[in-house]
């Protein structure tokens, strides 16, 4: 299943304090595998869920808030069940990605109405303290519908913090916030997980995740691709073989030259040109034109064929 | 069970959507309908009782709680901003009751009230009147919790609401006897008639089934929606 074993325990996280637990989990739309026999165990920090769109890590994230029942195994939050259960919410706090909000209310309205429904004792405090958390407050009384992606992504998330919640669970909660927004949100986060929080956070983006998660789980196809800390997992995308996609004056003298480069496994020529596989990206790039330049080959074109996430995500599911 | 956030929330987005526009077209209808009809020379002595029950009763309340029934829960599950609702500790109960409130109240007041209008223009401070009124407010609390229902239960309420009314309280309550049991607008007017013991006023069912059957369906509508909502799920895109 997993390409990297779990540095969860590497990481200072004991795995004996995990609120959030996915046990053998398996979910149908109709035919369809959304997720397939996830487990995994969640702790206190920062959590990225890594994967391309449509890998399943929305699904996740709804099963966990009780917004779709397992097709089979177990979801819980400290040991209960989400699923018909609103009672998790006093321990949870959900920021979902969809732009779906009361437009019509003002952020501090919606905050406090967030709070009120929680139930707080001083909901007005309460809504202060997270409209001040995300950086809101000089905007708190303009209408929502006026506001910028960005800013709505906020109000989300103090609407989600405003219980001050044991597990926050944020789905894409970048999206649309301009570099300053997206750090200092990373910064709150951050900080909210060295409290001891549980933060669970999806993105399609690496460098996000790079940048925030303690520990990330990489889903790939419904599937836990890999689980554990994330530079062991970026270590193993990097170092992966590349495929590229050459064209040349030569092609056929250039794959002769290219066969005998050690950052090189294998050479074949197409239609499409010339496409090679190297070992080390860095290495085979800069011995490239050297090599080339030296056999008197014209270098046209140059195209790294699996840059994508898609086949980054692919690799680790084979490797 | 009533939370009061839950029908603030919904008060200001029934009244954030332009189709909030909507439900005082039915109302004007009546009221317009009612100063012709008035104002008019060789109208059946009858006029205002039949104006009352079918245009008031039988159209303008069921229309109304359409709209607003529909708006209440089924918009927000459209456009998924009822997401915020339900992730909070909120029981669902709690949630479909404060809607069945809040589109009874504003059904009430854009349907139920132009009906008291309605005949105290044509037949001034009656009977008939006033029981039209309290029919009417019956069915603006039965078809508001119907509807609701429906936005919980399935996708397109509207489309749903529409077929409910057009096939069950418009055709198949007349066609088929046993069906009256279970119709708002018979209980509306078995109501109607019980508190305005006016003879023009014709209905199918005396006073008590008219109460007995509303508050079970009333029930039985609220616990299962309840239900239906609690397994309210969400599909990623």
């Amino acid at each position: 299943m997993t390409a990297v074993e779990s540095a969860t325990a590497e990481r200072g996280v004991s795995t004996g304090s995990a609120v959030v637990s996915f046990d053998h989990v398996t979910h149908w739309y109709g035919n369809v595998v959304a997720v397939n026999d996830i487990t995994l165990e969640l702790g206190p920090g920062v959590t990225g869920l890594l994967g391309p769109n449509g890998a399943g890590k929305s699904t996740i994230l709804h099963l966990l808030s009780g917004f779709l029942s397992p097709s089979r195994g177990a979801v819980t939050i400290d040991g209960t069940s989400p699923w018909r259960n609103p009672a998790v919410f006093e321990k949870v706090g959900l920021v979902p990605e969809r732009d779906s909000v009361y437009a019509f209310l003002t952020a501090r309205e919606f905050v406090t109405a967030s709070a009120r429904l929680h139930t707080l004792p001083d909901p007005k405090a309460a809504a202060e303290r997270a409209l001040e958390l995300v950086e809101l407050t000089g905007a708190a009384d303009r209408a929502i519908q006026t506001y910028s992606k960005g800013m709505r992504q906020r109000a989300k998330v103090a609407a989600a913090l405003v219980h001050d919640p044991q597990v926050l669970l944020l789905d894409e909660p970048f999206n649309g916030m301009d570099p300053r927004q997206r750090l200092h949100m990373m910064d709150l986060l951050r900080g909210l997980g060295r409290e001891g929080r549980t933060i669970l956070f999806s993105s399609h983006i690496l460098e996000e995740v790079e940048r925030l998660a303690d520990t990330v789980q990489v889903v790939v196809a419904g599937r836990l691709a890999a689980s554990g800390d994330y530079r062991t997992i970026r270590r193993l995308m990097t170092n992966r073989p590349h495929v590229f996609v050459l064209r040349s004056t030569d092609d056929r003298a250039l794959a002769r030259v290219l066969i005998a480069l050690p950052a090189v496994q294998g050479v074949s020529l197409g239609e499409n040109g010339l496409e090679v596989h190297a070992s080390d990206h860095g290495a085979f790039t800069r011995e490239l034109a050297k090599a080339s330049r030296t056999a008197g080959i014209g270098l046209r074109e140059l195209i790294p064929a699996d840059e994508s996430l898609e086949s980054v995500f692919a690799y680790l599911v084979g490797a | 069970m009533y939370n009061s956030t839950v029908a603030w929330i919904s008060f200001r987005a029934l009244f954030g959507r332009r189709r909030a526009l909507l439900f005082v077209l039915p109302a004007v209808v009546l009221i317009v309908l009612t100063l012709a009809l008035k104002s008019a020379h060789g109208t059946r002595p009858d006029w205002p009782s039949l104006l009352l029950a079918q245009a008031g009763i039988g159209a303008v309340v069921p229309l109304t709680a359409l709209l607003v029934g529909t708006s209440v829960l089924g918009s927000e599950i459209d456009d998924n901003s009822v997401l915020h609702l339900l992730a909070t500790p909120v029981s669902r109960r709690s949630v479909i009751v404060s809607k069945i409130a809040v589109a009874a109240l504003v059904t009430a007041v854009f349907a139920a009230v132009p009906v008291l209008l309605a005949g105290l223009i044509a037949v001034g401070a009656h009977g008939l009147a006033f029981g039209c009124f309290a029919g009417a407010l019956l069915g603006s609390l039965l078809y508001s919790a119907v509807f609701v229902m429906i936005s919980a239960a399935l996708r397109h309420p509207v489309a749903y609401a529409l077929a409910y009314l057009a096939l069950w309280e418009s055709l198949l309550t007349r066609l088929v006897g046993g069906a009256k049991w279970l119709s708002v607008e018979q209980w509306s007017l078995g109501l109607a008639h019980a508190i305005s013991n006016n003879s023009d006023l014709s209905s199918t069912l005396s006073l008590t089934p008219s109460i007995v059957m509303p508050a079970l369906v009333l029930v039985a509508v609220t616990v299962y929606g309840t239900r239906r909502l609690s397994a309210f799920t969400l599909h990623a895109d």
